[in-house]
């Protein structure tokens, strides 16, 4: 409700944000779209002439694009159940009453906060190396072999890399969510006879239930993303290709602008399809 | 619950607690502690934890060799640069939508929002062409534009939010009060809004400081920030455990400190306040 | 000089129409009161009133002038919002000063005016302190000394009591009153309490969905309700309306007896039921009666000692010159001389 004077300076005030954005979006989305269309290479002729879908069918029946799929899958289920387990259980301890908690809450959060470069750095070398690695000198001291964790072991390990730093959110995001739960609820399942693991099962977790659907929706998103964990450990080697790697590797690498941009067009729909989900959330939250 | 809890449970949740903890945070502390340590003893067998001979000479090795100065001075310009520019775009945005909600404010805010969700890589040959031909490769400038970009929809979304806790009220009154536009924003509106403005800078300098996608692909040596800096350690040959580690902890300390303010806005930010 | 006239008013929403084409005139001076249920459009109405909301048709006129296309802030009007709305991040004395400044009054004048508002709201003991630590009282009148000091030619008030305890209310309701008659400006009141309205108001403007149903002194709308929604709306129980063949007796479609003009006895009258629920307030008891075959309750208000209660007989006789008479329609009839 407002005057029209208001609303004029209102739509006025709006304008640049908005316009930046469709910006932002239209014009690098209908570049990809065109060269997605097109035989493209910089180094090695230039623009050589519409293909039509071609780029399409080859990036889809290259050998690259299924273990790149499966990867892809592997990281991020792998991760977001590990940290939608673990951050519901750890947002459940964390919710309980305990001598500084505030430190305590600290200590969990803190990963999220370091760079992804330094992260992957820190578990590549001072614990996944095989010389030097803690691990190894853990391996060693119960008398196993040490293990090339980041060859012979590359998916466990980047998905241990990646929880590490995703856990702290989905950790905070639950606690939030457990602590807005009006105590008198829980109050009145106990006086009901409801024993500790029914009162999570029928009350903790339906209340949570939209956090987790939040945190597994913006978790997918931003693990579809993940990109400088690979660069920095493995670099695409050892089966830790994944889409969005894959695509990396076509444009920048490769230099195939073409088949890199059909990459690129499948990566938005696949993450448009998440985004969908997510938004009807929030769109509803806006509601009232 | 507010009830008495035995002390004995609260000591079995506090030892637990601590434990999980300190194991979550222990990368980071044995990072720290490394940078402080000689290159032999870093990796000694077995690890040493506290008892060594500490040693500042890693900080010293790596800010004279690596330039370091000058990484982090981009990651400061970057970082700071998008965000204040962000923040101005942004506030007279996210005030129209909270005071003056038209029948389309729900529909744009949400469009804004899944730009947000645009794969990068999706995008990074026209922006990486688009970059070559403006000239703005490799420059602290172009990165600037683009996180700014890519979190503007973010900053948008937390000062709508803040504003919107504002009572509508106030600023009618401010109206009839005789305040001007410019007036209700700047004697009313920006004081008001100040705590939730710091918290939307706040946690947009720390994602355009950890921002690890585009300024590792669209700078070289001249606009490099720390993000690009730490990934150049990754090359075997040139490392050392001890001089990783120091420069690790430079280049996450000032965040990890910004970090720790910005808990409760971290959820706000990043949920588009779906949890609450 | 207060003098508000609204000339063929119209508000829509988008294709909603919230205020349907409205004449309305407030006299200089007069405490006028705009109420209804909520949804009715009071608030909207005021707002308009305010230039905080464009009217879509018609005109405002304010002191002779045409206001209809002014900004809020060149009305010259001040208004007091239901949620105090003062600035929380300044001073009592920089909020009532905030009017002051904007429209670049000088310091001794200010301070002049701020001295006095404090006074006569018993605020200068507390000039110095942020909102936030200010009881709702305290807030309410920081807001009407905000409205004071810049002497605007009407007051608009959107339900400023409705955030007060119920005690609170009554006092403020009276320091309100007070300072009309102390002032003797022109107020316009906006609330969804009939009480308030009965008790403050010079002019009652009774709206239902946009449309004003009657405007009136308190006892003219008490005494000659214009149809069964002013009826039932102005007066404390609400009046019972009953249908059937004892309103064809009075030749109405529908009659409307008041609580208080029915003579109650537990031997004999006109009516008998079974009491319900007997409310004893010591002053008075109010007896909700069923089973009368009038309606499925009757709302009886009965002298303070009467000790019926629960399931007991009772007889009523309603006093027969204070019958109101509706039509079919709902509106009210010509008053019948005395029946029989």
């Amino acid at each position: 409700m407002a005057t029209q004077h208001s609303r004029s300076a209102a739509r006025l005030m709006m304008a640049p944000a908005v316009v930046l954005l469709l910006g932002w979006m239209l014009v690098p989305l209908t570049m990809t779209l065109y060269f997605s269309f097109k035989k493209y290479l910089p180094l090695r002729g230039g623009d050589l002439g519409w293909v039509g879908f071609e780029n399409y069918v080859r990036f889809v029946t290259s050998s690259a694009f299924w273990p790149s799929i499966q990867t892809t899958l592997v990281l991020v289920g792998g991760v977001l159940i590990i940290t939608t387990v673990l951050g519901i259980l750890l947002a459940l301890l964390l919710d309980q009453p305990m001598w500084g908690q505030g430190p305590v809450r600290i200590l969990v959060i803190a990963p999220f906060f370091v760079m992804p470069t330094v992260s992957a750095l820190v578990w590549k070398n001072f614990f996944m190396d095989a010389n030097y690695g803690l691990f190894s000198y853990l391996w060693e001291f119960f008398g196993a072999e040490p293990i090339q964790w980041l060859s012979q072991a590359s998916m466990p390990s980047l998905v241990l890399i990646v929880s590490w730093q995703w856990l702290p959110f989905a950790t905070l995001i639950l606690l939030t969510a457990i602590q807005s739960l009006d105590s008198e609820q829980l109050e009145a399942a106990e006086m009901d006879g409801a024993p500790a693991l029914k009162r999570f099962w029928f009350i903790i977790l339906p209340h949570l239930s939209r956090a987790i659907s939040v945190v597994i929706l913006i978790q997918t998103i931003f693990l579809l993303g993940i990109f400088a964990e690979i660069f920095v450990t493995t670099g695409g080697a050892f089966g830790t290709k994944t889409l969005t790697y894959l695509i990396y590797q076509r444009v920048l690498e490769s230099q195939n602008i073409g088949l890199g941009s059909a990459g690129g067009v499948y990566a938005i729909i696949l993450a448009n399809i998440v985004a969908i989900f997510l938004m009807r959330i929030v769109g509803k939250n806006l509601d009232n | 619950m507010a009830r008495a809890v035995t002390t004995q449970r609260k000591a079995i949740n506090t030892a637990l607690a601590w434990a999980i903890g300190l194991l979550i945070f222990f990368p980071i502390l044995w990072t720290i502690l490394t940078s402080f340590k000689t290159e032999a003893t870093a990796i000694a067998d077995p690890p040493v934890f506290f008892f060594f001979d500490w040693t500042l000479e890693n900080y010293g090795v790596v800010m004279e060799r690596s330039n370091y100065g000058k990484f982090l001075w981009n990651s400061i310009a970057i970082a700071g640069g998008s965000t204040l520019l962000g923040v101005i775009i942004a506030v007279p945005a996210a005030w129209s939508m909270a005071f003056v909600p038209g029948r389309r404010t729900k529909d744009i805010l949400l469009w804004m929002l899944s730009t947000k969700m645009l794969p990068a890589v999706g995008v990074l040959y026209p922006i990486y062409l688009l970059f070559i031909k403006l000239g703005i490769l490799d420059s602290k400038i172009g990165l600037i534009i683009v996180l700014m970009l890519i979190n503007l929809p973010i900053i948008v979304w937390m000062l709508y939010t803040y504003f919107r806790e504002i009572p509508g009220e106030i600023l009618e009154a401010a109206r009839m009060d005789g305040a001007g536009l410019k007036e209700e924003i700047i004697h009313v509106l920006t004081p008001m809004a100040l705590p939730g403005i710091a918290s939307t800078v706040l946690l947009n300098l720390i994602l355009a400081w950890n921002e690890a996608f585009w300024t590792l692909n669209l700078t070289a040596a001249e606009a490099a920030p720390l993000t690009a800096f730490i990934a150049s350690y990754s090359s075997p040959e040139g490392l050392f455990f001890a001089k990783l580690s120091a420069a690790s902890t430079m280049a996450i300390a000032p965040i990890l400190i910004l970090g720790w303010f910005s808990q409760k806005q971290l959820v706000r930010g990043l949920t588009f306040g779906a949890v609450k | 000089m207060g003098r508000i006239v609204l000339e063929k008013v119209v508000k829509r929403f988008g294709e909603a129409e919230v205020i349907p084409p409205l004449d309305l005139t407030i006299e200089d001076g007069e405490f006028t009161v705009f109420v209804g249920p909520s949804g009715c459009g009071k608030s909207t109405l005021l707002r308009l009133i305010a230039g905080l909301e464009d009217t879509t048709d018609g005109r405002i006129v304010i002191d002779g002038k045409d206001a209809t296309g002014l900004p809020p802030a060149k009305r010259g009007l001040a208004m007091v919002f239901q949620s105090y709305a003062l600035y929380p991040h300044m001073s009592v004395r920089k909020n009532i000063a905030f009017p002051m400044k904007m429209a670049g009054m000088d310091q001794a004048e200010q301070d002049r005016r701020i001295a006095k508002a404090a006074g006569a709201l018993n605020l200068t003991d507390y000039l110095d302190r942020k909102p936030g630590q200010l009881s709702g009282g305290q807030r309410q009148r920081v807001a009407i000394g905000r409205a004071i000091v810049r002497e605007p030619s009407a007051f608009l008030f959107d339900e400023p009591l409705s955030n007060l305890d119920a005690a609170l209310r009554v006092g403020m309701r009276m320091e309100i009153s007070e300072l009309h008659k102390k002032l003797a400006t022109t107020m316009v009141y906006v609330t969804h309490d009939q009480v308030e309205a009965m008790t403050m108001a010079d002019k009652i403007v009774v709206l239902r969905a946009g449309h004003v149903e009657q405007v009136g002194s308190p006892l003219e709308l008490y005494r000659t309700p214009r149809n069964t929604f002013v009826a039932s709306f102005i007066g404390s129980p609400k009046m019972n309306l009953i249908e059937g063949p004892e309103a064809a007796k009075h030749d109405a479609h529908t009659i409307g007896i008041r609580p208080e003009h029915i003579d109650v006895s537990s031997e004999s009258g006109l009516w008998s039921g079974v009491v319900g629920v007997a409310e004893h307030l010591g002053s008075d008891t109010f007896f909700h009666i069923h089973e009368t075959g009038l309606a499925e309750t009757i709302t009886v208000r009965a002298d303070g000692e009467v000790s019926l209660t629960h399931g007991d007989k009772i007889y009523l006789t309603p006093r027969p010159d204070v019958i109101h008479r509706f039509s079919a329609d709902g509106l009210r009839m010509k008053d019948e001389l005395a029946v029989a």
